[in-house]
Parts: structure tokens; sequence; C-alpha cells
């Protein structure tokens, strides 16, 4: 192993400096506070986890976790997600009258680098979970939550991809009689493989008919009109309860008033196992990678308790990039002051400060370079010299 | 990872190289008007504004890696690479063109080496994974070209090599072993562009499709 230049850090891993800390800061502001109007309260849990239940509950692929190990040789792992974590304190605490809970969450999440850079292996996820309610609305809400909450960051382009689990799973076993030759199809969606989709399906013996319906699967995708070129496709049972769920979705989501930011596509299959029911993602037209997504799971029934929950997490460097702009508003003063008039700009600085102003108050003798450093603010006030009642200048 | 925000124009990553003048013939039988001096140009990025076009060039390798990332919402990459690089894209069309296939070569009549077998390759993650189904372990070592002077100069006991004609192997006294897998070139796309600008691509797609598989439909 080389030496360690005193500049690196591991591998993904990265500093906020103070601009890009207030920009982040501010969406986080809104977020959040959407989520509160909305009653979803914040909590934190422990950026530590055992590996032998969150690490294996949660659905991050095991070369990503970062492991260490703790004094009795348990195996810890940094929290990789926040949805397992808040199944398992819901299911050890919070389900106990089984009511609705409805949580938020801001936090670090760490998933280790598996090829190269170009990624953060440490990454703020700030989202919601609305936990043992079962109701479309609550589907509704989530994904409403999740529109309303982007449109206050100020993001004006964005698309909120829905599918359904239920729909592939049962569209698969209808036709091909068995969940393990359903898997095999399953898994080439999970790739994102369609080439492969179809070779396959080419390839089984089946009648043209049953042919065309899987290979229509691939094209289920675009406005409400879809869901009635699902229902072509599927014969009863779990498949048309999936189409009436996505379609009292859509209802729902008419009420809110956001059906413009929703599209249908039932490929979407997530490599996240413990999805049961409707699942979404979320897209800025100028990124490449989604900015969040959620949907309805079962996970809490890992931790022993039986309930249904759904949410969404929305990564917050994907945002910012998303969002884009410039550099927040630079609104600081700086008084510069001499010794002998300290005690009027300490005056000064309290009051502006109880207005609201952002204010540094700096010893002029402390600064080597004035030129430089005055450039760093928006005003600036100069109380220099004998003259305790004349004012500096203002920039 | 930041785009150039041409929202209507779409950004195809083309491998440079033996795949870039089937790939572009394609686009022309699929009615894309390309201009006649497209294939000498060097240019790394090349705008065709009447199709709201824009290509850029890379490494075959590469493509992947660009349309993950989002700087490309569209490639055309060869099966090796996307079996070999794993990345996070769709693989939405299979263009057959330029037909190959991944092969385990090596001089005629050797054995690999019983305790530490040696494979050679462009293709550490394929050759790997190919090698641990066959129940057995291979140490790779990751070549850059000219993957064939491995087992004549004894660095290796076998390749694993992209073949076409079979020509290259032929002249260098080595043989096929086993044949892998089939190799063609596909059209790829970032997921994120396939949701957003989903009616544009399915364009694409369809008139790709109408002149790769000639009377077949998508559905």
């Amino acid at each position: 192993m080389s030496r360690l230049f005193m500049f690196e850090k591991p591998l993904g891993m990265r500093d906020t400096l103070p601009e890009l800390y207030e920009k982040k800061y501010r969406v986080r502001e809104h977020l959040a506070d959407t989520f509160k109007l909305w009653g979803y309260q914040l909590i934190e849990t422990p950026t530590l986890e055992y590996y032998e239940t969150v690490g294996a509950a949660s659905a991050i692929n095991d070369a990503q976790l970062f492991k260490l190990l703790d004094k009795e040789g348990h195996t810890l792992v940094l929290r990789p997600e926040m949805t397992t974590p808040i199944a398992r304190v819901a299911a050890a605490k919070l389900l106990e009258d089984d009511l609705p809970v409805r949580l938020a969450y801001s936090a670090n999440v760490f998933r280790a680098q598996q090829r190269e850079g170009g990624r953060p292996a440490e990454f703020e996820q700030i989202g919601i979970e609305c936990l043992n309610e079962e109701t479309i609305a609550a589907d509704g809400e989530v994904i409403a939550l999740l529109i309303s909450s982007l449109k206050k960051t100020g993001l004006a382009q964005f698309q909120v991809s829905v599918g359904h689990v239920g729909f592939a799973q049962e569209l698969f076993v209808q036709i091909l009689g068995t969940n393990g030759r359903a898997d095999v199809l399953r898994k080439f969606l999970c790739e994102k493989n369609y080439v492969g989709y179809r070779e396959h399906v080419q390839s089984l013996n089946l009648s043209s008919i049953d042919k065309q319906r899987l290979l229509k699967l691939l094209h289920l995708r675009g406005g409400e009109e879809v869901l009635n070129s699902a229902a072509d496709i599927i014969e009863n049972g779990q498949g048309k309860k999936a189409i009436s769920e996505l379609q009292e979705l859509s209802e729902v989501m008419k009420d809110y008033g956001f059906d413009e930011h929703m599209k249908f596509d039932f490929s979407i299959v997530s490599h996240m196992s413990y999805y049961s029911g409707i699942l979404f993602e979320v897209s800025a037209g100028n990124v490449g990678f989604p900015i969040g997504n959620g949907g309805r799971y079962s996970l809490i029934e890992k931790f022993g308790k039986k309930a249904s929950a759904t949410g969404f997490a929305v990564r917050l460097d994907t945002l910012l990039e998303a969002l884009g702009g410039g550099p927040p508003e630079n609104d600081s003063h700086c008084i510069f002051f001499s010794q002998e008039r300290r005690k009027e700009a300490i005056r000064l600085a309290q009051n502006m400060r109880e207005q609201g102003n952002q204010v540094v108050l700096q010893d002029i003798t402390g600064v080597h370079n004035l030129d430089a450093y005055t450039k760093k603010f928006a005003e600036t006030t100069f109380l220099i010299g004998g003259h305790s009642n004349e004012e500096g200048s203002h920039d | 990872m930041r785009r150039v925000a041409m929202t209507d124009i779409l950004t195809i990553a083309m491998p440079k190289g033996r795949i870039f003048e089937e790939a572009v013939e394609l686009l022309r039988q699929a009615g894309y008007k390309l201009p006649p001096e497209f294939e000498d140009s060097r240019k790394l990025i090349m705008d065709v504004p009447e199709e709201s076009l824009r290509f850029i060039l890379a490494k075959p390798m590469d493509v992947a890696t660009y349309v993950e990332h989002g700087v490309a919402d569209i490639g055309i990459a060869g099966k090796d690479v996307l079996l070999e690089e794993e990345r996070d894209i769709y693989e939405l069309l299979d263009l057959k063109i330029s037909h190959c296939y991944l092969a385990v070569a090596g001089l005629p009549g050797t054995k690999m080496n019983d305790v530490a077998p040696r494979v050679a390759t462009k293709y550490p993650n394929v050759a790997a994974a190919f090698f641990r189904e066959q129940g057995e372990q291979v140490e790779i070592i990751k070549l850059n070209g000219s993957i064939e002077l491995a087992p004549l100069i004894g660095l290796s006991d076998r390749i694993v090599d992209i073949v076409s004609t079979g020509r290259t192997l032929k002249e260098n006294g080595l043989v096929e072993y086993e044949r892998i897998v089939d190799v063609t070139s596909r059209l790829i796309v970032n997921p994120v562009s396939y949701r957003i600008r989903d009616e544009q691509i399915d364009e694409l797609i369809t008139r790709l499709h109408e002149v790769v598989s000639v009377g077949g439909s998508l559905t």
C-alpha cells in the first residue's frame, strides 16, 4: 500500500464546503418543512447497525456494505439506506398501538464504491415512511408529498414513473405456470435487458398470443390509457388487482391535482426485493440518475411485525444537481474595527444580528490582504480610528 | 455528469472503429439523414441539427459508461462490453451488426496448468465468471490488446478474446477451445432518458427495429 498524502480521503468520500452546504441546507429545509406540514415526524436512527439484522434485511447489495467489527466480534454495517432501520424501530417500538405512523428522516447513508469514482459512497437521503397504512390513499399521499416537496425546492421539470410489482409477476405466473420460470423473466426486467427478455420469450414453447402478451409488457408505459392496455393482457386475480390499485391511485392523484407529473410504467421492477405493491421512481430531465424512488413494502415483517408500509427516499446530491443554479446569494456583512472602536462595533453587530442579518466582526489588524477579504462580503462597514460618531464607508 | 442543456437533442455515444461504420449505415437505412462526410471526420463530437441528434465518439469499451452517467442518452455497444461492464442501462435492441463471439483459445494440444492456470484477456469479469461456472479457478491477467501474444510467449495458458473470423488466431497458431457467448451490437439507453424522453427514444427504436428485423414487430 502506498503512503497516503495528507489531502486524500477514502474512495467516494466527499467534503461539503460552505457554499454547497448552504445550498444543501436550503433544499433540505424545503423538503423537511413540507414533510412536517403533512404531519410526518422526523426521527434519527444510529449510523451503525448489526450486519445480521439491518444489513441482512436491507436490499442493498452485500458488496456495497461498509462492514466493521465490534468488541464482541459482531459484524456491524454503516447503514446503507434508512427504510430498513426505520422498519426495525417501528417493529420494535412504534407500532404497538396498531395505528398508522408517519415518519420522516434526513440522514447520511453509506454505499461502498464498486467500480470507480464519480459517485459518492456517503450521501444524504431525505424521505418519509407511512407505516401501518394499507390504503391506496396512503400510496397516493406519499407520491403527492414527493411531488409537493420537490415543487417546494423549485424543481421545475420532473417525472414520477409508477409501476406495480404485482402486475408483471402475476402475468408471468399466469402464462408460465411456476414462480421459477417467472423469475427468469423477472431477472431480465431487473437487469433492464429487453433484448434478453425478448429472446427468452421467443425461445419458450408458448402460443403466439401468450408470447405477444409477454412482449407487450415492455411497451406498457405512458398516461392513464396504458391501464386499459394492461387490462387487455392480464386475466383475473392479482394482476387485475394491480390495475385497479393503479386506477384508484390515478384518481387520488387527480384529486391532488398532481396527475400531470405522473406516468405509468409496468416494466418497472426493482432489485429491492421487499417491494410488494405500487412502486415508483422520480427523475429530472437533466441528470442521468434518478433523484429518488419509493413504493409499498413488506419489510417490517422481517422484524417480526405484520404491517404494510409505503414511503420514498430522495437523494439530496442528485436533486441538487438537478436544481443546478449558481452559488447562493451572498448577503453577508462585515464590520471591520480598530481596537478603540471595538465596543461600538460589537453594539452595531448585535443590533444587526437581532434584525436577522449575517454579520462578521473582524479586527482590521487580523487581516493581511484587506482587498481580497472585503470581496467576500456583500457589504462592509469600517469602524476605524478615533472618531466614534463617524461611521465608515459602505460598499 | 451534467448534461448540456439542449432538451430536444438526443445524444448518442458511438463506438469508434469497426462498429461505427455499420452503425452509421444502419441509422441511414432507418431514415436518419447523416452528412456524407460523417465517417471521415476526426471530431469527437458531431452535431446533426437537422435530425436533433448529437453524436459523441468513444472507445467501444467506454460507451456504456457515458450512457450510465447520462452524458449520452443512447449508445451503441457490443454485448461483450455490456457483459464485462455490467452497467445500469437499458439494453433495448439487438442491432444485429458486428457479429462475433467471445471464445477461449490457446496453443493446440495444451492443457491448463493444474495449480495456477493463467488466462490473459481484455475481459477479466467475463473470463472469471466463465471459468467459475466451469468449476475452475483461474488467475486472470488483464491485457489491453494483442491478446494472442500471451500464450505464444508463455504469459498464460489460455486467452479469452473476441473472435470474428478466426483469422488472427489461425495466423498465430492458436486454436479455439470453447465458445463462450455470441456477440452483436446493442442499442443501450440511460434509465432516466428512457423515462423522460420516452417518445423520442421509442421512435428511434421503432425505426431501427424495422431495419434490423425486416417483417418482425416489437410487440
